[in-house]
């Protein structure tokens, strides 16, 4: 990138951060919040939000606001500095999340080889915070969901691990940038028309991974740490105010990220096939495609977020012991048979 | 049957024993977890106290009574006419169905009968609350185990049979339209037709949830095998309805015994279940919810002509006696024990609603289950508060 003045690399990554942070996500998590909330209403034979402004659309701003104005309580006997860190802990782990996806040739925030090392680690931190709103919390059902999260996320971890290794293996990097560009400009049996999407190949990863993301966002039919009908929302029963909405927001937002991160890795994430305009490396790209990227992301995103709710609205949920069952006997045998078969015919063809 | 003290005594043994179980075996602390009086699972405020070892039950105990209303007492106050208002808000879910046995005992003792025609509309009115009562169910049902959906379906649904009854009652939820010796209003013009279009649009419900809930092996893991209630146990604690035809013990009231409803004149089957687990009484409510609809369907085709009213004195006065009457309702055997003493109202009502006896086996089945499960067999169990407390 070529600017009148030379800002040094971390000036420009704080920028990167905070342009990306108004330009994308706040509008990303608007249309996307409407649009699944939307979207459920219908699958529930119901409108939605209607009222706050046309068609309900500024139903988000509503809902801020109106969290905003509540009190912030903080239960006598919780431990007052955890229980009110613990929100920022879990959104803090979804923005850093969202640092390394790639948006476009230039549009960025970040991005290195150890990429998808990065996200998965990073992923990780919302079980601490999740694990400190329960214990911190001084409630018997808190302390109950934030075990049973802690639980679920370290088993669904794992497959999840796995079931990207597939991708790294096939791509040979774990950069997010370059599994982009690769998946754009290979070919399938010499047709280049479509690129070289992993999810063709890499189906069942892409099958474990969505469902190791659900587990980890804590849908249904994995949400036993939040239960509403049972542990009445587990660990968060006791927040409200503006530390619920953080976690309300960090909810959606891990879902949207999560959905990005998986159209990066299986569905060719801001790219369309290079073949269409003729690019033959990364400098050729025009740079449009810097504006058109984030537009073909985020349609790839609602897609994917679709499935996640869509899944969420019709399923009931497992028992604890029930999906800890399905997460070592059936997830992690089934991802570790893709790598396997993945690494043979990496090295056959 | 032991007394109060000696039962307390024993619970209190059975929480010790409990803990000492804890203490030498894993050498962790128990942990008492109240399940209400305000949870989302209980329907209201029922408080089940449990003893946790981790996530298993090792001693549970439901406490009722954060919603007693004094029905049985505030009877010995009203007019036998009055009492009806009262007693349809017990299991407010299918109230019309809380009306019929207490007008049938009265009726019982005025030696009159409703004349044919309001038979088979009590009948209908009777099921289409069932229908309400159970259709509900089955939506909360998936709420309770995390399904959000059917719950708005559920809904959407029971709205139709709710305007049906409005239609004819002019109440949604508390009809109050039972009379002694017949009912208020014939029914409204253009009633049968709209009514038979609702029956046809509550089995695509039925199905609708058959495919969403019942055919999902989620939902199935869930339930299959998870509170299982045997014959025995079952008749020994009073279960009655549903979840007793769930354990195998083909018991039906509607069936049983002849009371001047129109049940004779229909054909339907009741449906009974060999496992006794919580699934085989969700399914068991599913079917029962298809034959009410079909008992509608008859009812109607076989509508008699005639009056609605038999012939009662202006002031009800109902002559010295006791009678009993009990009926199937939505959630098991209702019943009312009226004494009267020749007066304007009576002089003592007892009622059995089903919930109570249904909600008093929850200590034997919640032993040894986990946190998750005791929803899914409050859930199955279905009980209403008000049907609990009175």
């Amino acid at each position: 990138m070529n600017l009148a003045v030379t800002i040094p690399y971390w000036g420009q990554s704080l920028l990167r951060v905070l342009g990306g942070t108004v330009a994308v996500l706040l509008p990303a998590g608007t249309i996307v919040y409407l649009f699944l909330f939307k979207m459920m209403s219908f699958m529930q034979s119901r409108l939605g939000p209607m009222e706050a402004g046309p068609y309900g659309s500024m139903q988000l701003f509503a809902e801020v606001g109106k969290w905003l104005q509540k009190e912030d309580i903080t239960p006598a006997r919780a431990d007052k500095r955890v229980f009110r860190a613990a929100p920022l802990i879990v959104l803090v782990s979804t923005f850093l999340l969202v640092a390394v996806v790639p948006f476009g040739p230039d549009a960025y925030f970040t991005q290195f080889d150890a990429g998808i090392f990065y996200m998965l680690a990073v992923s990780s931190i919302s079980t601490l915070g999740i694990l400190m709103a329960g214990w911190s919390s001084a409630n018997k059902y808190s302390l109950l969901g934030g075990l049973r999260a802690a639980g679920q996320l370290i088993a669904y971890e794992l497959p999840m691990v796995l079931s990207v290794l597939g991708v790294v293996i096939q791509a040979g990097t774990m950069n997010l940038q370059t599994i982009v560009l690769k998946q754009n400009s290979d070919s399938i049996f010499g047709f280049d028309g479509l690129g070289y999407p992993y999810i063709a190949t890499q189906f069942v990863g892409f099958l474990v991974f969505m469902i190791a993301v659900q587990a980890e966002l804590t849908q249904t039919p994995f949400d036993m740490p939040i239960a509403e009908s049972e542990l009445v929302s587990g660990y968060m029963t006791e927040y409200s105010g503006f530390r619920f909405l953080i976690f309300f927001i960090a909810e959606f937002a891990t879902a949207g990220v999560f959905a990005l991160i998986a159209s990066v890795l299986f569905l060719g994430g801001w790219g369309i096939p290079f073949s269409w305009f003729g690019w033959d490396s990364v400098d050729s790209i025009d740079n449009w495609m810097n504006v058109a990227g984030p537009l073909v992301m985020i349609t790839k995103m609602m897609v994917l977020a679709g499935i996640i709710m869509w899944v969420r609205f019709s399923y009931p949920r497992f028992r604890e012991d029930q999906l800890q069952r399905f997460a070592w006997k059936v997830l992690i045998p089934v991802s570790l048979i893709n790598i396997m078969l993945t690494a043979i015919f990496k090295v056959a063809f | 049957m032991t007394d109060i003290a000696d039962r307390q005594k024993l619970s209190y043994i059975a929480a010790q024993a409990a803990d000492a179980r804890l203490n030498v075996e894993l050498e962790t602390e128990g942990m008492t977890l109240n399940i209400g009086p305000q949870h989302p699972a209980t329907h209201g405020t029922l408080r089940i106290i449990v003893r946790l070892d981790g996530e298993q039950v090792i001693w549970a105990e439901p406490s009722a009574g954060y919603m007693h209303r004094g029905y049985e007492k505030l009877t010995e106050v009203r007019t036998f006419p009055q009492v009806t208002a009262l007693v349809n808000r017990i299991d407010w879910l299918g109230s019309f169905a809380n009306e019929v046995p207490f007008i049938l005992a009265a009726e019982k003792l005025m030696e009159i009968e409703a004349p044919p025609r309001a038979q088979h509309i009590r009948t209908i009115l009777f099921e289409l609350s069932r229908i309400a009562n159970v259709s509900l169910f089955l939506g909360d049902l998936g709420v309770q185990l995390g399904a959000v959906t059917p719950v708005f379906m559920a809904f959407r649904d029971r709205e139709h049979v709710l305007n049906l009854i409005e239609s004819v009652t002019g109440g949604r939820f508390h009809p109050n339209f039972d009379r002694i010796g017949g009912l208020k209003d014939d029914l409204p013009a253009g009633f049968i037709t709209e009514c038979k279009q609702v029956m046809k649009k509550l089995r695509n419900f039925c199905d609708e949830m058959e495919d969403l809930l019942f055919g999902n092996e989620i939902f199935q893991s869930r339930l299959r095998g998870i509170g299982v209630i045997p014959a025995e146990v079952a008749k020994q604690y009073g279960l009655s309805g549903a979840n007793l035809r769930a354990s195998g013990v083909d018991w039906d009231l509607r069936r049983d015994q002849s009371l001047p409803l129109a049940y004779d004149k229909v054909e339907w089957k009741v449906w009974t279940h060999p496992d006794g687990d919580s699934f085989a009484r969700c399914w068991i409510r599913l079917q029962e919810t298809r034959e009410a609809t079909k008992i509608v369907d008859q009812l109607l085709d076989t509508m008699p002509a005639g009056p609605v009213m038999a012939k009662v004195p202006r002031i009800i006065k109902v002559p010295e006696g006791e009678a009993w009457v009990s009926t199937e309702n939505p959630l098991g055997e209702m019943g009312y024990y009226v004494v009267s003493k020749g007066d304007l109202g009576p002089f003592r009502v007892k009622i059995r609603s089903a919930s109570f006896n249904n909600v008093s086996i929850v200590p034997w089945v919640l032993r040894g289950v986990y946190v998750p499960d005791v929803i899914s067999i409050l859930a199955s169990l279905y009980f209403i508060l008000g049907d609990i407390d009175r």
